[in-house]
């Protein structure tokens, strides 16, 4: 047989041995699409918030837009409605007397499609096909897209460098036989391990500063809530991920097998916990599960901190929640840990 | 005196295989003890065993007086190992290596000066994964010697090098062994046993079948010097077990492997006797007896062969 063939026979033979690479290939995005379908395309929980603010023509409005199923009209107050705009969990706020007032983010990728579709509607239902519209964006940092996505990239950072940095490092110097090395000599075994991480805590440090200086420059993200909550969130999330990390890599002895574990780890929370968009998008039957992963307790906390002005009383929940589940995700990996 | 390291009766087993058979060591303080045998023998695990690594299926093992009950951040200390193949981390320098190492002792020697010791002082900021194999041996024989150990534990410290990085190895080896560590390694080189190691014991299958000096090793054959020779066409080597002065005849990888008092001797009447069996002398080496011919008389393999 011609060498080619062979060639390209044996890239397609490890190629299809190798289960992560058929995963990553074939599985993850069909796992992606699978849960962003869930998440924006099923009639009934994926449809766009759009608030009415009270006014003469409050109860007209509703009606008109309750007709379109992939909407759901809520009438809330403009307070309110400033509120779920910071979890992203309203896409448009419908005000105005004479003229329509039409207040989005235009940074939202929804408001576009949403904006053409509240339009039709108010001016089929209403006597004055020409009904005037004023868009009136939000700008105010706190409340746009991207201040939705910057925490969420940052808690997104946080986990996979801290899963990469601690599980696969270790899983790495077991391979090699430098963790039996170390185990000969008198190093004490609690030192070695807790360097991991502390040089975790100081290369986290300086990522999540960099993410958050650019988008201070770059896109004006403001931080509205306490610096010494956001720095306590981020580390002891750090912390909790590395505890994940640890267990991942307590007994595994292939870097292929560790890095299995860990995505496996680690998928459901990019897909699930609102990195991108926000997790209410989700069904409900899911609701109680995204609530408990540990990136959503991180996600919103970031998020409470930095767009909501929250301090540290207020994300004193989902601190001691991930620093329990990375004590215990410790405790059992020190407990199986294998040095060799 | 209490000997440095004593073993008794020492059995190991990973599920079903066992690896170590029931294995009696006595290493005297300052003497370089060789464990030599065949891949698969049992060294690496008897030394894991010995360093505190892996704890044994059944037997006794004390270092230095104490067992690793009674010891353990106490006698690392003490011990100095080098593991048979480990990868120090890629991106460190020599010397970060060795001040590493150095760190983890309370009382120990200056890395520099460590570093010199192997040869290594021209490499000191050059990574550890731009050094060539005999190198990273040496640097790894650093690791062990910068806690200015009281026993010093090299698992085939030279298999894999090529035979210049091996007798650079040798020398750093015995140099290291003239500052009076006691020493337990592992090889199965005999050439390396007899230069290095005051006394061996030979392993196979988990089991020590000789045990000695390897000049008590070799004299068991009876015999000091081996007479290897083909013919053409060949004869079976016990064909030549009745020439007088042939104490065994064994085959070997280059034809019959005879061993003899005094070949000078035995060689005419050898060559006659083929001659007599109609075949002629195709290939002919003589040396002196080593402990390769111990092992093949005890095992009828050859430990070059096999290793
Ligand atoms: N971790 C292990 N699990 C199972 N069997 C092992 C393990 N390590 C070694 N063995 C087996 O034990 C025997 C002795 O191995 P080892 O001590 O490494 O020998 P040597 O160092 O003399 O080559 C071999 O048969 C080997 O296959
Ligand atoms: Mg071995």
């Amino acid at each position: 047989m011609n060498p080619l063939g062979q060639l390209i026979l044996a890239r397609l033979r490890e190629f299809f041995r190798e289960p992560s690479a058929l995963f990553w290939t074939y599985g993850f995005p069909t796992l992606l699409t699978l849960a962003l379908g869930m998440a924006f395309q099923n009639p009934d929980p994926k449809q766009v918030v759009v608030a009415v603010w009270p006014g003469p023509d409050q109860q007209r409005r509703i009606d008109a837009l309750q007709a379109d199923p992939g909407i759901r009209v809520e009438a809330l107050s403009e307070e309110e409605t400033r509120r779920r705009f910071l979890g992203a969990r309203v896409t448009m706020a419908v005000s105005g007397t004479r003229d329509l007032v039409l207040t989005y983010d235009p940074r939202d990728p929804e408001a576009p499609a949403t904006r053409c579709r509240v339009l039709q509607h108010l001016r089929e239902a209403s006597s004055e096909p020409l009904l005037p519209v004023q868009d009136a964006p939000i700008e105010a940092p706190g409340a746009r897209y991207i201040d939705f996505l910057v925490p969420g990239l940052i808690g997104m950072n946080i986990l996979s460098g801290s899963m990469w940095g601690i599980g696969y490092a270790l899983v790495e110097a077991r391979k090699r036989k430098l963790l039996k090395r170390l185990a000969a000599t008198p190093m004490r075994r609690g030192d070695f391990l807790v360097s991991f991480f502390l040089a975790r805590l100081l290369f986290l440090g300086t990522e999540v500063a960099v993410i958050l200086a650019f988008a201070m420059a770059v896109f004006g993200l403001e931080v509205q809530g306490s610096w010494a909550a956001l720095v306590l969130l981020a580390a002891t999330g750090a912390m909790a991920f590395g505890g994940l990390g640890l267990l991942a890599a307590s007994r595994t002895r292939s870097t292929e097998t560790v890095a299995g574990l860990m995505n496996l780890i680690m998928l459901p929370m990019f897909v699930l916990s609102g990195v991108f968009f926000s997790a209410s998008r989700f069904p409900d039957f899911l609701q109680p599960v995204i609530g408990v992963l540990p990136l959503t307790l991180l996600n919103d906390g970031l998020r409470a901190v930095i767009n909501e002005g929250a301090g540290l009383g207020s994300v004193a929940g989902p601190l001691v929640a991930l620093a329990a589940g990375g004590w215990i995700a410790s405790v059992v990996a020190l407990r199986i840990f294998r040095w060799f | 005196m209490t000997p440095a390291i004593e073993v008794s009766r020492l059995v190991h087993r990973y599920g079903t295989v066992t690896a170590v058979a029931g294995i009696d060591l006595e290493v005297s303080p300052g003497e370089c003890f060789g464990l030599l045998g065949p891949n698969g023998a049992g060294k690496t695990t008897t030394m894991e065993i010995l360093e505190g690594l892996l704890t044994p299926t059944s037997g006794q093992v004390r270092i230095l007086g104490r067992t690793w009950d009674e010891g353990n951040g106490d006698l690392r200390e003490r011990l100095g190992v080098a593991l048979q193949e480990t990868t120090l981390a890629d991106r460190l320098t020599c010397l970060e290596v060795i001040r590493l190492f150095r760190s983890f002792h309370r009382r120990g020697r200056d890395p520099e000066e460590v570093l010199a010791q192997v040869g290594l002082t021209d490499k000191r900021d050059a990574w550890v994964m731009r050094l060539s194999g005999g190198q990273r041996q040496r640097l790894a024989l650093a690791t062990a010697l910068v806690g200015d150990p009281d026993i010093l534990f090299l698992d085939e410290p030279t298999t894999g090098l090529d035979p210049t990085a091996r007798r650079d190895l040798w020398q750093v080896v015995e140099d290291a062994l003239r500052r009076g560590h006691t020493c337990v390694l592992t090889t199965h080189s005999m050439e390396e046993a007899e230069r290095l190691c005051q006394r061996v014991a030979i392993l196979d299958h988990g089991r020590v079948i000789a045990q000695g000096t390897p000049a008590e090793l070799v004299a068991t054959l009876g015999a000091s010097e081996v007479v290897e020779l083909a013919t053409d066409p060949p004869l079976p080597p016990a064909v030549f077990a009745v020439v007088p002065g042939v104490h065994q005849a064994l085959p070997g990888p280059r034809g019959a492997r005879l061993t003899v008092d005094r070949s000078s001797e035995v060689l005419p009447e050898l060559i006659r006797h083929a001659e007599r069996q109609g075949a002629a002398l195709a290939s002919l080496d003589i040396h002196r007896a080593t402990l390769d011919d111990v092992f093949l008389r005890l095992t009828g393999r050859s430990l070059e062969a096999d290793g």
